[in-house]
């Protein structure tokens, strides 16, 4: 199938261990997704460290950390209302974590001969753990709060009983499919992105490498284009990071204030 | 036929979802800047609804990717 080109955009999604091979021993094994998990953790750390010295007139740093706070609080507060302030930490650690982590995946680290980054979100085993977090807390708190009254968000208030019968499954189905939906969107945004990369990546460095009129053109024309591609990756890997985050609180709007 | 040309055609054929989702998302940014360029004082509220029914628009267009790769890429 994908040999035809000698491109296989498949191998930068390969986990592999890094130091010795303990699988026979023990569950555990650090890889390079734990390595740029770690990697992504301590930029979280350093930048927010460096922006809460509570200095009285903010300096750029700290601007640009309340910036960011204050983005994800208005998420919160727009979408929950008063009470969303309680959900604040987990939402702004989404954000936050699939935000860095898709810039860390674009980042031009390859550049150092050995160095390949690699994205942490585009495993679905991480974005659907967070999704499957975000809804742990969503049926934690429509239980917690209201009870077997829950239920009652599948079926919207004032329906005439005959439309009744035919909306509760299809709301209950609805919300079945949320958490897969949440956790593949980011999964898939970056598995897709990455692909392109790799795909026109490859014309550049073949059409170079080919010569001649036509090589030099193709690889010139995908040079640019990856540029381009590379810039809506920034964006992408923005707006999914803000759809998680926004998409988190309206489903924890759904189990505080049902509807 | 043999199955690897199939599994070309298949996913190529799976890929046409994507196009699909991109007219969804043109479709989503289009109406909303129509409606902002007419009334540019309620637009900055709506932004958060924008971003769902993009969200909406593009995961079906995602999900045709994932089902090209599935095709694609099944042994």
């Amino acid at each position: 199938m994908a040999e035809a080109g000698k491109i296989n955009p498949m191998s930068q999604f390969e986990i592999t261990p890094i130091g010795a091979d303990q699988l026979a021993a023990t569950p555990f094994q650090f890889t390079n997704s734990a390595l740029w998990m770690l990697i992504v953790l301590v930029t979280i750390i350093i930048f927010m460290w460096g922006g809460t010295r509570r200095q009285l007139v903010p300096g750029r740093w700290q601007a640009a950390v309340e910036m960011l706070t204050g983005f994800v609080d208005n998420i919160t507060r727009e979408n929950i209302g008063k009470q969303g302030r309680k959900y604040l930490p987990w939402v702004f650690t989404a954000f936050i974590f699939i935000l860095v982590s898709n810039w860390m995946g674009a980042m031009p680290f390859a550049v150092v001969p050995g160095a390949h980054p690699f994205t942490v979100t585009s495993q679905f085993t991480v974005t659907g753990v967070m999704s499957i977090i975000s809804f742990a807390i969503v049926l934690g708190v429509g239980f917690w709060t209201h009870g077997l009254k829950f239920f009652s968000l599948f079926v919207p208030h004032g329906t005439p009983l005959p439309l009744k019968v035919l909306i509760a499954p299809i709301e209950f189905i609805s919300f079945l499919v949320r958490p897969f939906s949440l956790g593949l969107r980011p999964f898939i945004a970056m598995f897709a992105g990455h692909v392109l990369l790799d795909v026109f990546g490859n014309f550049v460095v073949q059409g170079f490498s080919a010569g001649g009129a036509a090589g030099y053109g193709v690889g010139l024309l995908a040079f640019v284009f990856v540029i381009f591609v590379n810039a809506l990756e920034l964006l992408v890997g923005a707006i999914q990071a803000f759809v998680f985050a926004l998409l988190t609180a309206l489903y924890i709007n759904d189990a505080v204030n049902l509807h | 036929m043999e199955l690897a040309s199939a599994q070309v055609i298949g996913a190529g054929l799976a890929a046409i979802g994507v196009g699909a989702a991109a007219a969804g998302v043109g479709n989503v940014f289009g109406s909303f800047l129509q409606g902002a360029l007419r009334n540019p004082a309620a637009a900055g509220g709506q932004t958060g609804t924008l971003y769902i029914g993009f969200a909406a628009a593009e995961l079906l267009g995602l999900m045709a990717f994932a089902v090209a790769m599935i095709i694609l890429y099944a042994t």
